[in-house]
């Protein structure tokens, strides 16, 4: 380790096997650390709840977070609701950059960002139901999906079955992720219960799932992943497990016991590594909180972290970045921050 | 109780499965114009964006103007090359929810604002001169759900919902007024109200509409109207009575008029927002005609990316062979270089 960094240190102990109700107690511990200020935030900027981190091939880091609440305004007949979300860019040693995407239309309420192979951008925003693509120099390149004109109250509901419709109107989406020949999955995840396939272009491929608890269906999709062989893994959370399913959407098999996947990441190389997190509901900070680091076929390699308030604890993550094996950004919502994280 | 908690996305789509098969333009064996898009034709200053561009104009000195649904609704301005001079009307009252921009004879630059009710005429500069319309008091509050039929009766200096605005050579004001009345509106040019077709009441008659979407007044005075939900077009005279209609160009988007002396009329058959199956393959073209109604060709299908169309919402066609769309759900404006039609390509 680069000694240079400031390091937080804490040593597990027993005292957390308590934590996971749902997850393998078994799971070796792994050692780790936390980085002290990740992201520094200039002078009168704040991070809101952290719905996305993700890092591009120079090693900058985004983060899309929740700052606010929707300012709505009252317009004919109709309340127009506004902004709400930011997204920032730091440098590899977490410096500042800039701010991407500011007051865009489709920034309401965070859900993921990611960072595509040619370092493009993805916003989801599960207010607006937009997926939005930013190129490298932060200009939009394509848009999924469109913000509803206005907002009614009450709100809308869950999607039906969840099984949504055949194109790009989403029910709050959750998460992006793209195979090798750049098609799009989108799993449209908190309000639909569904994953959603374009092609690289955008045009609308298929979308599979509905709302249920059989192999296929979803309680509702948390997180989504793609392997280099194309095969789509999605967190199941409200079912407590992760789908697996091949390139055009046919199950192949579920993993359970890791809890609620509500964000997870794959690593690249020739023995990928799938981090899956059993984030801690926000207002419960005594059962879950671990991150599970695995095999593609299930097999557990270890666990790391609790549910908690301090550095090396975790409050409901909800995103994992995991360019390099061994060094991951977790963004959590509750705890309003990013943390970095070195695995020993 | 439990029919308000229908959302909007469902509603839309029972709304859209009759009136789908309409949308096709029954037209046929029209020629296809080539085209170039032109790659990042408008250049934003770093960190600003584009939101819903659904209005679109240019001037005499080929500035463009973008009246977007960003975070907050804008109006931006750039020259004849697509740098970005200015923002006009920043925080102004009258901007909630864009709908159009046009520019008049004089280089006045006019907007229409669905959100606001508001239809405001700025000088050059960016000065307002005049103001149609009120904005409603935010003390009477919103309605729980959308407001069904039967609309309010339609007033004469009173806007719902608002869509598009024209001039004839007098400088008459016409307004199509909109999506909960559904009339044309003609203003002298000093604001004071002359006539009216159509009412609150949609209809599907000649002089009648159904959501008026778009507007746009010829040299000789006549009224080019796009009858939206009707998937027509109407032309109007000068004092609104019906001249005739065009159904077979599919829906009634937007309608541009070209400048003259040789005057052309672009519809557009745009693809429905939403990308419902199907209807990438039936809809999304802009056809080119003469004022008599003879079509010369069309343009352009949908798409994500450029050259593609995402819900074209408004046509600027100062000139004819250089076309300018903004789009609804790309945020995004293209310049389009139209070619004559296939067999003389690279013909001006």
């Amino acid at each position: 380790m680069n000694t240079t960094l400031n390091i937080v240190t804490v040593t597990l102990t027993g005292g957390l096997l308590a934590a996971s109700l749902f997850a393998q107690n078994s799971a070796p511990e792994i050692k780790f650390d936390s980085v002290a200020n990740a992201v520094q935030l200039p002078s009168g900027l704040y991070l809101g709840e952290v719905a996305g981190v993700a890092t591009n091939s120079k090693g900058d880091i985004f983060v899309y977070t929740r700052t606010g609440h929707p300012t709505v305004t009252i317009g004919t007949m109709r309340p127009f609701a506004h902004g709400s979300s930011r997204m920032f860019q730091f440098d590899r040693t977490g410096k500042y950059v800039r701010e991407i995407g500011k007051d865009t239309y489709g920034f309401m309420t965070a859900a993921q960002v990611r960072v595509d192979p040619s370092d493009n951008v993805w916003a989801v925003d599960e207010m607006s139901n937009m997926v939005m693509k930013f190129d490298p120099e932060g200009g939009v390149a394509m848009l999924l999906g469109r913000k509803a004109e206005s907002e009614f109250i009450p709100p809308r509901t869950p999607g039906g079955d969840g099984a949504g419709q055949p194109t790009d109107l989403f029910n709050r989406p959750t998460d992006v992720a793209w195979d090798a020949a750049g098609n799009i999955f989108v799993a449209d995840g908190a309000g639909n219960a569904r994953i959603a396939k374009f092609d690289k272009d955008g045009k609308f491929v298929k979308s599979w799932g509905k709302r249920g608890t059989g192999p296929g269906e979803f309680a509702n999709v948390l997180s989504i992943a793609v392997d280099a062989q194309g095969n789509v893994y999605a967190g199941d959370g409200g079912n407590k497990r992760i789908q697996v399913f091949d390139n055009n959407g046919v199950f192949k098999t579920a993993f359970s016991n890791f809890g609620n996947a509500q964000a997870m990441c794959i690593t690249k190389g020739a023995n990928p590594i799938l981090y899956v997190s059993n984030s801690n509901p926000w207002n419960d900070i005594d059962s879950a909180g671990e991150i599970y680091r695995m095999r593609l076929d299930g097999t557990v390699l270890g666990k790391f972290g609790r549910a908690g308030r301090l550095l090396k604890e975790f409050g409901a993550v909800n995103s994992i970045d995991c360019r390099s094996e061994n060094t991951l950004f977790v963004g959590e919502l509750a705890n309003l921050r990013v943390q970095k994280l070195v695995l020993h | 109780m439990k029919r308000i908690l229908i959302s909007p996305v469902a509603l839309s789509v029972l709304a859209l499965a009759p009136a789908f098969a309409q949308r096709r333009a029954t037209i046929q064996n029209v020629p296809e114009i080539p085209f170039t898009t032109v790659p990042n034709f408008l250049k934003l200053p770093p960190g600003e964006y584009l939101g819903e561009a659904v209005a679109v104009a240019t001037n005499s000195k080929g500035h463009t103007f973008v009246f977007h649904r960003s975070n907050n609704n804008r109006l931006f301005e750039f020259d004849q090359t697509g740098k970005f001079i200015k923002e006009i009307g920043s925080g102004f009252l009258g901007f909630e929810f864009a709908h159009s921009v046009r520019v008049d004879k004089d280089d006045n630059i006019w907007t229409v604002d669905e959100g606001s009710n508001m239809v405001t005429k700025f000088s050059p500069e960016g000065k307002v001169l005049m103001v149609l319309g009120r904005r409603p008091l935010a003390v009477l509050g919103v309605l729980p759900v959308a407001p069904q039929p039967p609309n309010r009766v339609a007033q004469k200096y009173e806007f719902c919902r608002p869509t598009d605005v024209g001039w004839d050579p007098q400088g008459n004001i016409f307004i199509s007024d909109g999506y909960c009345n559904n009339r044309v509106v003609k203003y002298d040019k000093d604001g004071r109200f002359v006539a009216q077709a159509g009412s609150e009441k949609a209809g599907s008659a000649l002089g009648e509409f159904n959501l008026p979407h778009g507007l746009q007044v010829d040299l000789q005075g006549n009224v080019w109207v796009a009858d939206r939900t009707n998937n027509r077009y109407q032309v109007l005279d000068n004092n609104l009575k019906p001249i005739r209609e065009i159904t077979n160009v599919g829906v009634g988007w937007t309608v541009c008029v070209s400048g003259g002396p040789h005057q052309y009329v672009f519809f557009s058959n745009s693809n429905p927002n939403g990308n419902q199956p199907g209807t990438w393959d039936i809809t999304g073209e802009i056809y080119k005609a003469e004022l008599d109604g003879k079509v010369l060709g069309r343009f352009g299908r949908p798409g994500k990316n450029p050259p593609g169309f995402q819900v074209v919402h408004m046509i600027d066609c100062r000139n004819p062979n250089e076309i300018i769309v903004g789009e609804i759900e790309s945020w995004r404006v293209q310049k389009l270089i139209l070619k004559s039609p296939a067999g003389n390509i690279g013909a001006q």
